[in-house]
């Protein structure tokens, strides 16, 4: 059967094609293996050969795009490369603030600058400051916690840290990108225009599909990258 | 993550081990306990209960939800059964029904619950849920407010659990921004 339906897992044996229509969220995935479309028939298998992308991690992931509740069993956890894992995690996070995050910064400027009351300021200020906390999280993952998932797997001596500090430092992250979403649904008074409606539903809606995304960036984090290192971790103790 | 109990009560053998299958491939439930009829007692608390109504005599029909207060009951249908008696459960299931079809009516049963227990979310604050909020907003501890207002920290920190809830809103400047838009707190009282 190459018709993929539903509520079928991706794998390499279905074109990629199909695997949009099945789930146009992966749209978004693309970009970070820097894949374009035009895929033709192209099934998943060929197309991360041709593109040089780790096929395993390629589908993993399109997977827990795909499926709310998707984690790897821990056979498949025992295999993957979690190098590979680490860099689409990195350009998850450039696709993020270059353009997800700047998105929203955009439009809620050009409201700020078109409406003439203080709320748009308010608000503008909160996403900022959601802006830097996130920003800093990131930074901290690529500075701190991927040099030392790189240390642990190349077989060098770790540095003072545990990943289990890092799994504690995980919550809260998208507090305010929560509250930002209430803030705007519930207290942002009336619209004065029709076309400030329309901005604030797609800042709105913007920022729903962000939230989206980025939640299932922390479950790629949870599900696969603490789980495997966890493991490395403990086979250092015992040796 | 917490896992849903499932109790199945059905006399199939097939159908038991098709549900067993199809459950203990989704995340979320775990199979708790498998009759063939109402049992006379539970000793853990179900969250969903699979039923084929025929193991259920008409009479016992009300006795089910005594035995499994807290869970949804799911009929699963493969014959006739009249238009009224399915009025009873909280959904159904069919044995056309596909795997995920039958895993998403699970889901769904559940999610109808989160859901009612948000609409008794509908009141407003209070006028000390609105004085607590602005003082966590200007960005005073638990301990000052406690101190200023005359009351317990665990008093202030009930109000604050009581507020985000409300509100949706959890983080501290997340209220800051409710108490600017709502004019609860002046501009220049907050600008250093």
């Amino acid at each position: 059967m190459t018709n993929s339906n539903k509520y079928t897992l991706i794998s390499g044996n279905i074109k990629m094609a199909d695997a949009i229509f099945q789930n146009h969220t992966l749209l978004t995935v693309l970009p970070r293996f820097g894949i374009g479309l035009g895929f033709g028939e192209k099934t998943v298998s060929k197309l991360c050969q041709d593109y040089g992308i780790d096929e395993e991690i390629f589908i993993l992931i399109c997977n827990i795009h795909t499926f709310d509740y998707y984690a790897p069993t821990d056979d498949e956890l025992e295999n993957l490369n979690i190098k590979s894992v680490l860099k689409y995690l990195d350009e998850s996070h450039h696709y993020y603030t270059k353009k997800r995050i700047s998105e929203i910064e955009v439009r809620l400027q050009s409201m700020n600058e078109l409406c003439p009351s203080n709320h748009y300021k308010i608000i503008n200020t909160f996403f900022c400051e959601y802006k830097l906390e996130i920003i800093n999280h990131f930074t901290y993952e690529e500075q701190v916690v991927f040099p030392y998932i790189d240390q642990l797997i190349n077989g060098n001596t770790p540095m003072e840290f545990h990943i289990e500090k890092y799994e504690k430092n995980h919550d809260n992250i998208d507090d305010k990108l929560n509250d930002l979403k209430s803030i705007i649904i519930k207290y942002l008074p009336e619209e004065n225009s029709p076309n400030e409606r329309d901005e604030r539903n797609d800042i709105l809606r913007d920022i729903f599909l962000f939230e989206d995304d980025i939640s299932k960036h922390t479950r790629i984090e949870e599900k696969i990258v603490i789980p495997i290192v966890k493991k490395i971790e403990q086979n250092y103790e015992k040796a | 993550m917490k896992k849903h109990k499932v109790a199945i009560i059905e006399q199939s053998e097939l159908l038991i081990k098709g549900l067993e299958h199809t459950l203990n491939n989704s995340l979320i439930f775990i199979i708790d306990s498998i009759v063939f009829e109402l049992p006379t007692y539970v000793n853990s608390a179900i969250d969903i209960v699979i039923v084929n109504p025929n193991c259920i005599s008409q009479n016992r029909k009300i006795k089910i939800r005594d035995l499994y207060p807290s869970a949804k009951i799911i009929a699963m249908i493969y014959h006739y059964i009249d238009r009224d008696a399915i009025k009873q459960f909280d959904d159904v299931i069919e044995i056309s029904n596909s795997s995920l079809k039958i895993v998403q009516t699970l889901e769904n049963s559940i999610k109808k619950d989160v859901v009612k227990n948000n609409e008794m979310n509908l009141e407003e604050l209070s006028d000390r849920e609105r004085e607590i909020l602005v003082a966590v907003a200007k960005g005073l501890m638990n301990k000052e407010i406690a101190n200023l207002h005359n009351i317990s920290v665990h008093t202030v920190m009930s109000h604050r659990k009581n507020i985000s809830r409300k509100t949706r809103i959890r983080t501290v400047s997340g209220l800051l921004v409710y108490a600017l838009l709502n004019n609860l707190i002046e501009g220049n009282e907050v600008l250093k």
